[in-house]
């Protein structure tokens, strides 16, 4: 396209955005919501992630035993294993004196376990030399002879990952009916900009405009407006993590759940991946618009 | 130029706007398609532009089948005819200037060919001095000639009018028709639809009428007397 068509394009482009004003505000706050959905959950999805990968990697393993196990046998196994760095073995007397400190003032509620009547089983605390090898470890150590049970905050785990697979599923469904209606939007303001100049169209047709000179103009204005929506929607994610993170994160409470994702590779790629999507919702609805009611 | 093989333009309506049309169409000829309103002048000015495509028949422009041009040959087609309109259709919030080069800059002429033209055409067609003025400052008869210089300034092959003088008195119809001659005379084929048969008789061209949609009279120097 010819650099005089371009500018042709872009004034035409503004012309429309002033006279539609409000129609494409509206447009584009529909997609800053939908968008804004869509990031608030894909933060959230990227947090939940690494907490399981906190979770998971940096609890000790607790490998319980049998009653029958061969304690010194499992530990030399144990040592043998690559990425092992400390085996600790805890036995059943031990295993419940460190249950009444966790129930505290309300140990006396474990007083009718004691001796003969413990019912836990001796086990070994296993600290990995890295934290991605836990899983591993964990799965080698579960096919040892003697071994009752292997945990290593899997328990939680599996609980986030239900629970994040919910919020994805609705998340997912309402960012769908969401961005339909915000493309549904555009596609109205876009039309509404084609009625308005539907005589210099029917003109350019006759002098024989080629049909993307016509589009253009449209087509862009649909962009324009999906991307004001995707930096309102960037904005707004942007901040509010920044709050989140800052303010809230400073609170133990906070903290002790989740470790928040701040590296701005992450966070930058999804805010970058918003805008890249309203660009596309905006240009898709433009497009849907002059198909449909541009015959050229 | 245009050559038209029995060609029939049936409307999803069930209407017959023309029915086995044959007509050619030489280079540098003067034609006027006559015949009363609803004979089938328009089908036949929007089937040469390819505004429609016929039911029936083959249609040639310069040897080529317009019937099987795609996208950018249709694009083609059309910036090598120079239409005018019964109604002028000029843009009312633009300029005569920018009424004329609108025509070059939708087909992306360069701006520096845009101001050498547009004076070129505002001469031809008389208007020289109105380039600021709006339409609707304009009289009928100096719209129509915007319409013209519009048509003109991207120098077409063929000048295709439908009605031109349809909204305009008798002295300005026949100062229009002069200036249609006239590029006639610098080389351009000009078809124009019309009824105004005192003028069609007086110029002497060739003329064609159309009537119920069937080609009936075709004569060189030819005149009309099929009624207004």
């Amino acid at each position: 396209m010819a650099l005089n068509s371009l500018w042709y394009c872009m004034r035409q482009t503004c012309t429309s955005l002033v006279r539609n004003f409000w129609l494409g505000t509206a447009s584009a706050a529909m997609i800053a919501v939908s968008l804004i959905i869509l990031g608030g959950f894909l933060l959230v999805a990227v947090n939940a992630n690494q907490s399981m990968r906190i979770i998971e990697s940096t609890v000790e393993i607790n490998m319980f035993l049998e009653d029958e196990a061969d304690i010194r046998d499992l530990r030399q196994r144990l040592h043998a294993l690559d990425g092992v760095e400390e085996v600790r073995f805890v036995s059943k007397e031990q295993g419940l004196r460190e249950l009444k400190e966790t129930f505290g003032e309300r140990r006396d509620l474990l007083a009718g376990f004691e001796g003969e009547n413990n019912p836990l089983p001796d086990s070994f605390r296993v600290r990995a030399e890295q934290a991605d090898l836990v899983p591993g470890l964990a799965r080698q150590i579960s096919f040892f002879p003697g071994v009752y049970k292997v945990s290593y905050g899997q328990e939680y785990v599996e609980i986030l990952v239900r629970v994040t697979q919910w919020v994805n599923l609705i998340a997912f469904g309402a960012v769908i009916l969401l961005g339909a209606g915000a493309v549904f939007l555009i596609v109205t303001t876009i039309r509404l900009s084609l009625l308005a100049r539907q005589d210099e169209i029917g003109i350019m047709r006759y002098l024989g405009a080629s049909n993307w000179y016509v589009r253009g103009p449209f087509v862009l204005e649909g962009m324009v407006v999906g991307l004001a929506g995707a930096c309102l929607a960037v904005g707004v994610l942007g901040a509010a993590y920044y709050y989140l993170v800052t303010v809230l994160g400073r609170s133990p409470l906070v903290l002790f759940f989740v470790q928040p994702v701040t590296d701005p590779r992450v966070i930058l790629s999804i805010l970058g991946g918003l805008l890249g999507l309203g660009l596309l919702m905006g240009g898709l609805g433009s497009l849907i618009s002059v198909r449909k009611f541009l015959r050229v | 130029m245009i050559e038209l093989y029995n060609v029939s333009k049936v409307y999803e309506s069930g209407v017959k706007a023309v029915t086995d049309i044959n007509l050619r169409i030489a280079k540098g000829e003067f034609v006027f398609l006559v015949g009363p309103s609803g004979a089938g002048k328009s089908t036949l000015t929007k089937l040469i532009f390819r505004e429609q495509l016929p039911t029936t028949g083959q249609i040639f422009f310069r040897g080529r089948n317009i019937l099987r041009f795609k996208g950018r040959e249709v694009l083609q087609l059309r910036r090598q005819i120079g239409i005018v309109f019964q109604d002028f259709r000029l843009l009312p919030r633009k300029t005569v200037f920018e009424n004329v080069a609108f025509a070059l800059e939708v087909i992306g002429r360069p701006r520096k060919e845009i101001r050498r033209r547009v004076p070129v055409a505002l001469a031809q067609v008389g208007l020289s001095g109105k380039e600021d003025a709006f339409p609707d400052q304009l009289s009928g008869g100096e719209q129509q000639r915007v319409g013209i210089a519009r048509a003109i300034v991207k120098r077409p092959l063929v000048i295709l009018a439908d009605e031109p003088t349809g909204n305009l008195d008798p002295g300005t119809s026949r100062e229009i028709m002069d200036l249609f001659e006239q590029i006639n005379r610098d080389g351009a084929t000009v078809i124009i639809a019309t009824h105004a048969w005192d003028i069609v008789n007086r110029m002497r061209k060739r003329v064609v009428a159309l009537e119920n949609g069937r080609l009936v009279y075709d004569e060189e120097q030819g005149s009309y007397s099929h009624g207004a």
